[in-house]
């Protein structure tokens, strides 16, 4: 096990997730897995099928309760959150951690706009006074509501989705639907944005709009992000940060250079022996050139 | 109260034993209906009905010709021909109201489904009229057992319960009919591409589900000696309730869940109130559900995130 | 308007062929299914015993009828269909067709229509004529009306199937009739008292069934309308069972002026007029008119509002909600309130009308009614819902009308008693034929460029 580099109050970590375990029955999906997302970073968490990714998400955005350990939630203001303690919904308006899913889960029967608005569901119905003020048709309401199809403007126009803002959600194509996704997670003001398999599916063209997508949250709002990918070009590209995990611990970490060359991460993907790694390294080095080449 | 208490315990036990094997019986159509096409077909208590008018009208039709029928001969000949009927229109039922509804809103065939319920009832109701209609003990025997009264009804209730049930298992868990079934449940797609026959197996679901309702309708018929119009509605909503608290889609759950009914109808008329033994029921189902959302026998549904 | 064939002729020839044999078959299937219950009557003879009498002309009758259906089915209703199908798919790549006055206004003239329809049927048929038609015609199709936009709330909105919604419409009845039979409140507060207690139970109705999905939702609010008429039934002290309770007092025109025959300020009196039970009736007509016009209007505002779009947020995922921040338990919570709270008020409503509830008439049928009523008319569209009610609700009651049937069938004939059936029938036919309901699209509630319908195919019905 990794001694954890930073304090907890260290500023510079938004997420700290200590000593999880997760067990379904006797399965044991995370086992006394610790790490660190850092703010203003893109952190991508890696591993073989089946190693424990989407468990550690659901840990991390409310779906499980871990078995054991702290997840905690730094955010700018200095508030911390314990998100081992905290359900599904809370974490999302009070923690401000905002989560994709593998399979999409769009609201497909109302229209790209609507999607986004009803992620700014908690701000609109304070400003509708829960619905009272709204309904007699308070100014405030009226203020707010034009405000939120400003703010969803803004994120159709980043998520390039503008034209098809009146269009069902179920009607756009796969990796608009992804955007649209991630769109919709922006429009609750996270500090934390999840994702979980951002890429898969998407032709080469589309994850590089994908990629583009996520530096601009990155670097325009201040959201860090973490994300699961299998697609390798996406990870090593834009993330600043790799963590490893197979059979729900975790075996590297580091900036992509450093885990790339790890030989246990090779070995975990490739799933030789420790003595072959080299040879295998060796060999990846070569290919890698030749295709940059 | 008359006897001991443990005497009148078990005497309502047997009671409802009984009768909860009637609601079991009802059941399994509920749960394999709803296991294999995933919809509640809230028709299947009129199929109950009718199966108890067909008893009903062969067994007029037999005393008319002959007046000694045998009474074993008679109720296997009306069981035979409640079978045939209630298999006839449950077919006819799932082909013009339900098939076509298949793989659409999910809503549209719980819709049909109480229409042809609505339909059933009052089709009944005009062709049979609205009155109760009784007929004369068939199996009267009523034996002692250690101061309990059972009575060869029960008997045979719980005897024909058993064999139907045995058989019902054997068709399947042990044969390749049971084998389409159990593959249309899981994924109708991929069993059509694996050549099982989704549409007649999901036909003949319907008929094996009104086969046992007609059967139910019978012993009901015999039972309580008399056959109305709206019988369908309240054994059925009890069977229906029963198919969910044994957890919806389980064929043991179904037969459990008709004897906790049973069972607690007739212990709560005994013990409590019998005005308020279907409140007692109902509440049962609610409480249970709100604790084990699936059932007592259904596999919990998984949040699949 | 055949299909594309080379030679029509083989083509309607084969199409006769298939019709004749597919008719046979029909009719030996209708001949085993209505053999014993056409074929045979039960009837209970002088000593009280069931005898059998044949009815086989009838039987025929009825195998008839089946194998022409069967014939026409196949050889004109199929081909129609298909035709009709293809035309509109082709259809579909022109260009959109603009609404007609009519269906653009439609709305306006409905409620002018719906205004204007006591005066006019007053004309028609004068005082004592008219009572019929504002009374079952009018009264009846907007209680259902404003029952289904209430239920809509939970059914078409929030995905939730409540098979069980006649239960408020049962608190909200009593409410009104308790209320006004031991403490003497006067209807206009006790009105919006019932529509409170109904919302009341509707939270506690719903808190326990919150986390119970699909159709165990639905088993579950079906038990709970079940045992609210139960306890009506069997709480004697209070509810008067069976028996119902009578002699509740009628609304009043808030007080100024009412309509009970032996007060000071009847109405009749106070204008001078001849006494006649259909001011009543054509004030109450007003009555269910404005509180339908106010579901209405809730049901549209609270739809583009951020708790009507959770609703329909959480009708097409659950789990999206609330990665969202969206509170999934207030949000099921205040449909089940709102929506029973619209079920209360029509209960009240109910009461003032009849004079006298008993639990007859809070039967699962009627929830299935209503619930089958917003499914045929669309979930989610108050349009669709209105004109299903005016179809099934109107159309069975004009069924009572056709007294000329009695020439037809003789005077034994009462078409009443095909009533149940014919609406039952004309629930299956509709949904085989429409199974989204009459307006299966959905109006998006807010939009940058344009307002475009949503296609029924992408919107999902829930799991609750």
């Amino acid at each position: 096990m990794m001694e954890p580099r930073e304090n907890p109050m260290n500023s510079d970590v938004i997420l700290k997730v200590e000593h999880v375990t997760m067990r379904f029955g006797g399965l044991v999906a995370i086992n006394d897995l610790s790490f660190d997302v850092r703010r203003n970073e893109i952190t991508a968490l890696i591993g073989p099928n089946g190693a424990g990714k989407t468990t550690v998400f659901n840990c991390v955005t409310g779906f499980y309760r871990p078995t054991m350990g702290r997840i905690l939630m730094t955010q700018k203001s200095g508030k911390v959150c314990h998100l081992e303690r905290m359900t599904d919904f809370t974490i999302n308006r009070e923690a401000k951690v905002a989560r994709t899913f593998q399979n999409i889960r769009l609201f497909t029967g109302l229209t790209v706009l609507e999607n986004l608005l009803v992620a700014q569901h908690n701000t609109l119905m304070r400003a509708s006074g829960y619905t009272v003020l709204g309904l007699l048709g308070f100014k405030g309401y009226r203020n707010a509501s034009v405000a939120a199809i400003e703010k969803a403007k803004l994120w159709l126009e980043r998520a390039d989705l503008l034209d098809r803002a009146d269009d069902p959600a179920g009607d756009l194509s796969y990796g608009a639907q992804r955007r649209l996704e991630i769109a919709r997670a922006m429009c609750t003001d996270p500090e934390l944005l999840c994702l979980d398999e951002p890429a898969a599916g998407l032709n080469p063209r589309e994850s590089l709009e994908l990629n583009k997508l996520l530096r601009a949250i990155r670097d325009d709002t201040g959201t860090s992000l973490l994300l699961i990918e299998h697609d390798m070009s996406v990870v090593m590209e834009i993330s600043d940060h790799v963590v490893v995990l197979e059979y729900g611990t975790k075996i590297s970490d580091g900036t992509p250079d450093e885990v790339k060359n790890d030989p246990k991460v090779i070995a975990a993907y490739l799933g030789v022996d420790d003595e072959e790694v080299d040879e295998v390294l060796d060999e990846i080095t070569h290919a890698t050139d030749e295709a940059q080449a | 109260m008359d006897g001991e208490p443990m005497e009148y315990f078990i005497q309502q036990t047997v009671n409802g034993i009984t009768l909860g094997s009637i609601y079991g019986m009802i059941a399994i159509g509920y749960t394999m209906v709803y296991g294999i096409i995933g919809m509640i077909n809230f028709a299947h208590g009129d199929i109950f009905m009718l199966g108890a008018f067909a008893a009903l009208i062969t067994f007029l039709v037999l005393t008319g010709l002959v007046a000694g029928f045998p009474v074993v001969a008679a109720l296997i000949v009306m069981m035979a021909v409640a079978i045939l009927m209630a298999s006839l229109w449950n077919w006819t039922i799932e082909r013009i109201a339900y098939r076509p509804l298949r793989g659409s809103f999910r809503l549209a065939p719980l819709i049909t489904a109480i229409g042809m319920s609505i339909v059933l009832s009052n089709f009944i109701q005009v062709t049979q009229g609205p009155r109760n209609k009784p007929i004369p003990q068939l199996v009267s025997e009523v034996y002692d057992v250690f101061g309990i009264s059972i009575s060869l009804k029960q008997i045979l209730i719980v005897i024909i319960t058993v064999v139907m049930m045995t058989a019902f298992w054997y068709l399947v868990n042990r044969t390749s009919l049971g084998r389409a079934q159990r593959a249309t449940e899981q994924d109708r797609k991929m069993a059509a591409l694996l050549g099982v026959d989704v549409d007649r197996t999901i036909s003949i679901t319907f008929i094996m589900g009104a086969a046992l309702a007609a059967v139910a309708g019978t012993m009901y018929l015999m039972y309580y000696g008399v056959a109305v119009f709206t019988d369908g509605f309240t054994p059925g909503v009890k069977a229906f309730t029963a198919a969910v608290l044994g957890g919806i889609g389980s064929l043991p759950g179904a037969l459990l869940g008709g004897l906790l009914i049973g069972l607690i109808e007739s212990l709560w008329s005994a013990y409590f109130s019998i005005d308020y033994k279907d409140v007692a029921t109902f509440s049962i189902l609610a409480i249970v559900l709100i604790f084990k959302p699936s059932g007592i026998l259904g596999r919990p549904e998984i949040e699949k995130v | 308007m055949t299909v594309q064939s080379t030679n029509p002729a083989s083509k309607q020839e084969s199409l006769v062929a298939r019709g004749l044999r597919e008719a046979f078959f029909a009719g030996l299937i209708s001949l085993g299914m209505f053999s014993l219950y056409v074929g045979l009557k039960t009837d209970q003879n002088m000593l009280n015993e069931l005898v059998l009498v044949p009815r086989w002309g009838m039987l025929a009758i009825f195998v008839v009828l089946a194998m022409i259906g069967r014939f026409l089915m196949i050889v004109a209703v199929q081909p129609w269909l298909a035709a009709r199908k293809s035309a509109r798919a082709s259809a579909a790549h022109g260009q959109a067709e603009v609404p007609g006055f009519v269906a653009r206004n439609l709305t306006v003239l409905a409620v002018i229509a719906l205004v204007l329809f006591p005066p006019l049927v007053v004309g028609l048929f004068g005082m004592q004529g008219s009572l019929k038609w504002i009374d079952n015609f009018g009264i009846q199709i907007l209680i259902y009306v404003m029952l289904a936009w209430g239920l809509n709330i939970v059914v078409g909105l929030a995905g939730l199937l409540d098979l069980g919604y006649v239960a408020f419409y049962a608190v909200g009845a009593y409410s009104y009739a308790l209320l006004s039979s031991y403490f003497g409140l006067s209807f206009w507060l006790l009105l919006p008292i019932s529509g409170i207690l109904a919302a009341f139970w509707g939270m506690v109705l719903g808190f326990p069934v919150l986390r119970l999905r699909g159709d165990y939702l639905a088993v579950v609010t079906l038990a709970f309308g079940e045992i609210i008429r139960l306890v009506l039934i069997n709480w004697v002290e209070v509810t008067k069972g069976t028996f119902g309770i009578s002699g509740i007092a009628k609304a009043s025109i808030f007080g100024i002026w009412s309509f009970d025959v032996s007060a000071p300020n009847n109405f009749a009196k106070a204008f001078d007029l001849p006494m006649s039970s259909a001011y009543y009736k054509i004030f109450l007509f007003y009555v269910i008119l404005a509180l339908c016009a106010l579901t209405a209007y809730v049901s549209v505002r609270l739809r583009s509002m951020p708790i009507g779009r959770a609703w329909e947020a959480l009708r097409e995922d659950e789990i999206a909600c609330r990665s969202l921040g969206i509170n999934t338990v207030t949000t099921k919570l205040t449909a089940f309130a709102t929506g029973a709270m619209f079920g209360g008020f029509a209960g009240a409503f109910f009461g003032a009308r009849q004079g006298f509830v008993s639990p007859e008439s809070f039967v699962f049928l009627e929830s299935a009614v209503i619930l089958a009523i917003v499914v045929l008319g669309g979930m989610g569209s108050l349009v669709g819902i209105a004109i299903a009610a005016v179809v099934m609700v109107g159309g069975t009651e004009l069924l009572r009308e056709l007294t000329f049937l009695k020439a037809v069938f003789g005077p034994d004939f009462t078409p009443e008693l095909y009533r149940m059936l014919i609406f039952g029938l004309a629930m299956v036919i509709v949904m085989v034929l429409k199974p989204r309901g009459f307006v299966g699209s959905r109006q998006p509630t807010a939009f940058l460029h344009e307002r475009k319908a949503v296609s029924g195919s992408f919107t999902k019905e829930g799991h609750g």
